[in-house]
């Protein structure tokens, strides 16, 4: 059993690798209070799966995809360049949505002065009870 | 054989009260105008409706399709029979009628809200008259529904918390009821790939399983609680706290009658007669008729307020029609046929009597009308027609219902069905004579009754001081209604093929049953 | 043969794109043309739609290489019947959402008029993306696109707004990882990433446990974004505090889209085998069935009229589930197949499209959110209110309403499958809807501001929107009249007919 789990891990670590960082993330964005905290948590967990995806190119003692006449002769093995653009724009998109999301957090700031969730409900909820309607 | 004969006059007749509708709406800001139109639509709405009589009691139908094959087999078309007719007729001349009143009533006492009022108002007999004419029950589900929407406002009219409490009971009853139906009209498409109207049914034995077969008939119930059986009655009488007309045309003729109307449609046209039989369903449907006929007659005995008299003696009423059909003899069915018109003129001179009791003098309760029949005695002469129909006495057209239903119950060979007959009749003497005896034979406790006002034939009463300001033309238009109902009401005991409505209760029979 | 109609496409997301920026640039020096050039777009768009369903019900679908490169290398956009039928929802709502916005979005957010029309010409840029495209890496990009405009719009108002949108941004994401996720499995598997060769590549795989994770990512991810319960947390406030046309957007489309996406997804590249081979589809129904009373429950108890629509909104996303789920069992004309779900979706857009921008209305003109204070509102603004009333009672399911045909479809697939359960629910769940509908009418209509009965007999102040305002709501709610007739009558069955039959569903003639 244990040999076979080893075994399991260590030819698939890449995989296991990214599945603890997903989990490390999600953990962060479920657990933490703190709004920053919780982005950070969105961030690993994205990268996780970015690792996920370049781990997937990946081709033993592959070079760069910059294919010449001559590589091909001399049958040398090049990573799959697929994944690495997928993941470029991935990346590009992850990083517009922390953008959004830390500008948020500044006008969160700003608003109530603090970034702890709890705190920002809590004054939202009394806002919203001494108004009688929705706190704007 | 029945031939069918397409026109357009079905939809004609539809278009009427819809147009109607619109124009009040357009027209809101100018009274007159807004109420010709009601009675525009209303006469040209009747005149078509009756000239398709004739066609009728020849034997054949007037359909017009529209929207073929929404599901397969299922059309929403129109399609007149004679039954259909029966109904079609009775609420659109009772329209007129009722429109009439109700300027007079609305005008007196300065009501609120009349555009909606008569807005909604066209909208439920656009209702209850697509009722009378669907070709299926999908197409009547549809009208059903709006005749449930449109009649809500004017329920609620009031806008008080009482109206609207009553407005919500109204709601909450009769869109669950619409729920059963719909989940009943599905469950029988389902089984039999058609919701066609077919004299003699389209459920056989074969169709499903007994079980299935009785619980459908209990869904399809449940889905007319607008027929107002006990224990399902009770929005009837909340809902009286709606201005008089709504309640003599909707809850007298309309609605109500949309309820036993569509009962009718699933025991002589969905299920059959036959079906009927072999289910033991006729029986099963009797006895909640005859639970409600009593019942509903010792609670009437015991409301001073009359309109809540009136309503539980329509609960009553309306299970004569139910029980009619229960008998499934053909004697039973026509006078369950025959019942659904003529309650309707009965039932609306009462109200309408009322109503203009309320009108002129601002009374409510039964025990404040003592010696009103001499100071109104014309209308007191009205109601105590009506009333006396209602007790199937001749020479009211009551009788004429009653004695077809008598003859029903022998037909179908139980005596106790005649003997529950006859206590319910004897019920409606019980609830309706002592207010016909405060009327005219009790003084009036105080000094309200002025000594100039002794005898007069229109009626012009001490009251709030804004009712004396009501004219006499006025009040004119809420008389005249109910004095040619009353009359009426008479006439069909003497011709009871008025408006074809006896030749066309035995077409419709023959086709079910195949004859008297 | 080749027509102009074959680059409409691609036009739609261009030009979606390029009015984004346009409206960006010319915002700077002018900000009242923007909202022309956001108009002009959005009717081009519109045309073209138009144009695009004529020509794929006429010669079948359009196929678009991007660049040139044959697929599967290049990206590739692929219209068919079903897209097709989406995309003109999709504009639709947005124009009348469009034309909604010009005086609202003055009271509403003023001064951020430039970036508000920047970022709703980007989210139906994303929108018309995701809808159009036939590559499944594009639709992620396209998903993100809207997504990341739809948080920066509903944070617009600011406030409990920020909080909504950060809500959402959390959980959106999470769901798009997934769905990013299941991409990578299925790139794993196949080396592609094209819809159409996905699926000729995936069936040998099908037994393969990776492909059956890729498919539970793919489930999970778009149930987050289209707020399916359990996973529906983040709507209500989202719906609620963002600007009138913009709920409009989110719970008359948006949320849509993305059960667009699941259809894509199961349909067109895991195809009906394999659907076949897992009960999904049977536990789908019943999360449904849960997310549909939940919707209604939590609906009747708000006060919040927006919250009561956005949780409305989870209930109906549930027919729509319920009715994807029905789609492999139920095969008869007219019900069978994908019918009711894409028949609910149009109706869905219609009728909370109109609710939304009549409860916008109310809180423009008099800063009204919660119901309770909406006594006498009828008399000030008679034409909104009956809008809100017609539009109340689709949702109800009163017959000929559109809500009533949608309501009637999925009785019938259950009544199909003899589940008689989901029968009773969605009869309950009409139910539920007329509690929580009616307070709103009755208030509207039959109660009275404090002050007495003054306004009896004379005709109170009209206080109603501006006409710019009015007319889409209007439109909208007399479509959901209209259109409940034209389903009746069957029109566009022919078109959903088509997708059933690009699918396989149905019965097979």
């Amino acid at each position: 059993m244990v040999e076979w789990l080893t075994a399991e891990i260590s030819s698939k670590y890449n995989y296991w690798v990214s599945i603890l960082l997903m989990l490390i993330g999600f953990y962060a964005i479920i657990a933490k209070d703190n709004l920053i905290k919780k982005i950070i948590g969105l961030s690993i967990f994205q990268t996780a799966i970015f690792l996920f995806y370049i781990s997937l190119g990946v081709v033993r003692k592959g070079t760069a995809p910059i294919v010449s006449e001559e590589m091909i002769l001399k049958g040398y093995a090049y990573v799959n360049p697929l994944p690495h653009v997928l993941i470029l724009t991935a990346i590009v998109v992850a990083v517009a949505t922390t953008a959004v999301a830390l500008s948020l957090i500044i006008r969160l700031y700003e608003e109530y002065g603090t970034i702890e969730e709890t705190e920002i409900i809590g004054a939202i909820k009394r806002k919203e009870a001494d108004q009688d309607r929705p706190a704007f | 054989m029945t031939l069918t004969v397409e026109s357009i006059k079905p939809a004609l007749a539809l278009a009427c009260p819809l147009l109607a509708a619109l124009l009040i709406l357009l027209s809101s800001r100018r009274p007159n105008l807004r109420e010709s139109w009601t009675l525009i639509a209303g006469l040209f709405q009747f005149a078509i409706i009756l000239s398709m009589g004739p066609v009728i009691l020849l034997g054949k139908t007037v359909a017009f399709p529209f929207l073929t094959g929404v599901l397969p087999g299922v059309d929403f078309g129109l399609k007149v029979d004679a039954f259909g007719l029966i109904f079609a007729i009775t609420s659109s001349f009772l329209w007129i009628l009722v429109s009439v009143f109700s300027i007079g009533y609305m005008r007196t006492l300065k009501e609120h809200a009349q555009t909606r009022y008569y807005f909604c108002f066209a909208l439920a007999i656009f209702g209850a008259v697509g009722v009378a004419l669907s070709k299926n029950l999908m197409t009547l589900f549809i009208f059903y529904e709006i005749l449930t929407i449109s009649t809500y406002p004017l329920v609620a009219h009031e806008e008080s918390p009482e109206a609207l409490f009553a407005g919500r009971k109204y709601l909450a009853y009769l869109l669950t009821s619409g729920v059963f139906l719909l989940a009943a009209i599905a469950l029988d498409y389902s089984i039999t790939g058609t919701t066609d109207f077919n004299p003699g049914g389209h459920l056989t034995l074969a169709s499903a399983s007994r079980p299935f077969l009785m619980i459908l008939f209990l869904l399809f119930l449940l889905g007319f609680m607008k027929a107002a059986y006990i224990p399902f009655h009770s929005w009837l009488p909340a809902a009286m706290v709606a201005p008089t007309p709504v309640s003599a045309l909707l809850h007298a003729v309309a609605v109500v009658k949309a309820g036993v109307f569509g009962v009718v449609r699933i025991v002589c046209y969905v299920y059959g007669t036959n079906t009927m039989q072999e289910l033991g369903l006729g029986v099963m449907l009797a006895s909640l008729a005859a639970v409600t006929m009593i019942g509903a007659s010792l609670f009437a005995i015991a409301q001073d307020n009359l309109k809540k008299r009136l309503a539980y003696s329509t609960i009553s009423q309306l299970s004569y029609i139910l029980f009619g059909v229960a008998l499934l003899s053909p004697m039973g069915v026509t006078g369950a046929m025959l019942h659904i018109p003529l309650h309707g003129f009965m039932k609306i001179t009462l109200f309408l009597c009322a109503g203009f009791i309320l009108a002129a003098s601002g009374k409510k309760n039964i025990s404040e009308m003592a010696g009103i029949g001499r100071t109104m005695p014309v209308t007191m002469l009205a109601f105590t027609i009506g009333a006396l129909g209602m007790c199937g006495a001749p020479p009211v057209a009551g009788f004429i219902s009653k004695w077809y239903l008598g003859l029903g119950a022998i037909q179908s060979g139980q005596m106790i069905f005649l003997a529950i007959l006859l206590i319910a009749s004897l019920l409606d003497v019980v609830y309706f004579f002592p207010l016909i005896r405060t009327a005219f034979f009790e003084t009036m406790p105080s000094q309200e009754l002025l000594p100039g006002d002794r005898g007069k034939t229109v009626p012009v009463f001490p009251g709030k001081p804004q009712r004396l300001e009501a004219s006499r033309s006025i009040y004119f238009l809420m008389f005249l209604p109910l004095s040619i109902t009353a009359l009426l009401s008479m006439l069909f005991c003497l011709f009871p093929n008025l408006f074809y409505i006896l030749g066309l209760a035995r077409v419709a029979v023959r086709d079910i049953l195949g004859g008297l | 043969m080749t027509s102009f109609v074959e680059h409409l496409p691609i036009l739609i997301i261009a030009i979606s794109l390029f009015s984004a920026l346009t409206i960006l640039v010319v915002g700077w020096f002018n900000n009242r043309s923007c909202i022309f050039i956001f108009w002009l777009t959005l009717l081009a768009q519109f045309i073209m739609s138009l144009f695009i369903l004529n020509h794929v019900l006429a010669y079948g679908p359009i196929h678009y290489w991007l660049g040139g490169w044959k697929p599967p290398w290049g990206i590739e956009l692929v219209v068919d019947s079903l897209n097709a039928y989406i995309l003109i929802i999709l504009l639709f709502l947005s124009l009348a959402c469009a034309i909604y916005s010009k005086s609202n979005i003055e009271h509403e957010l003023p001064g951020k008029r430039v970036s508000f029309y920047t970022l709703f010409q980007l989210l139906i840029a994303g929108l018309c993306g995701v809808t159009l495209t036939g590559d499944i890496f594009n639709m992620f990009v396209f998903i993100e696109i809207f997504s990341i405009s739809a948080y920066a719009l509903i944070a617009a108002r600011g406030k409990i707004a920020l909080k909504a949108s950060f809500t959402y941004l959390i959980l959106g994401s999470i769901g798009t990882c997934f769905f990013l996720l299941g991409i990578g499995f299925l790139y794993s598997i196949t080396g592609s990433l094209n819809l159409h060769d996905l699926s000729i590549l995936l069936p040998p795989f099908y037994d393969n446990k990776v492909v059956k994770a890729a498919f539970v990512f793919f489930i999970v991810g778009l149930s987050i974004k289209m707020a399916l319960f359990p996973f529906h947390t983040w709507l209500p406030d989202a719906h609620a505090f963002a600007p009138a046309e913009i709920s409009a957007m989110l719970s008359g489309i948006m949320i849509e889209i993305s059960t667009y996406v699941f259809i894509r997804v199961s349909f067109s590249v895991f195809t009906l085998e394999f659907l076949k081979l897992l009960p999904v589809f049977d536990i789908l129904c019943w999360v449904a069935v849960a997310a549909i009373l939940m919707g209604s429950v939590m609906a009747i108890t708000q006060v919040n009229l927006k919250r009561m629509l956005a949780y409305s909104s989870v209930a109906n996303m549930g027919y729509i589930m319920l009715a994807v789920g029905l789609s492999l069992s139920a095969v008869e004309s007219p019900w069978g197949g994908l019918n009711p779900a894409l028949m609910h979706i149009a109706n869905h857009a219609l009728m909370k499209g109109c609710l939304f921008l009549a409860a916008g209305a109310f809180i423009y003109k008099a800063n009204l959110w919660n119901i309770t204070e909406f006594r006498g509102l009828a008399k000030k603004m008679p034409y909104t209110c009956a809008a809100f009333v017609i539009a109340a009672i689709s949702m109800i399911g009163i017959p000929p309403s559109v809500g009533f045909v949608s309501k009637l479809y999925i009785i019938m697939a259950s009544i199909e499958i003899k589940n008689y359960f989901f029968v009773a629910v969605l009869l309950i769940s009409s139910l539920l809807n007329l509690a929580y509908f009616w307070r709103v009418i009755e208030t509207m209509y039959m109660k009275h501001e404090e002050g007495g009965r003054s306004s009896h007999g004379s005709h109170g102040t009209s206080e109603e929107i501006p006409l710019g305002m009015l007319i889409p709501i209007l439109l909208l709610s007399s479509l959901c009249i209209v259109m409940g007739i034209v389903w009746l009558g069957k029109v566009p069955i022919p078109v959903l007919d088509q997708v059933n039959l690009m699918f396989g569903l149905g019965k097979v003639p």
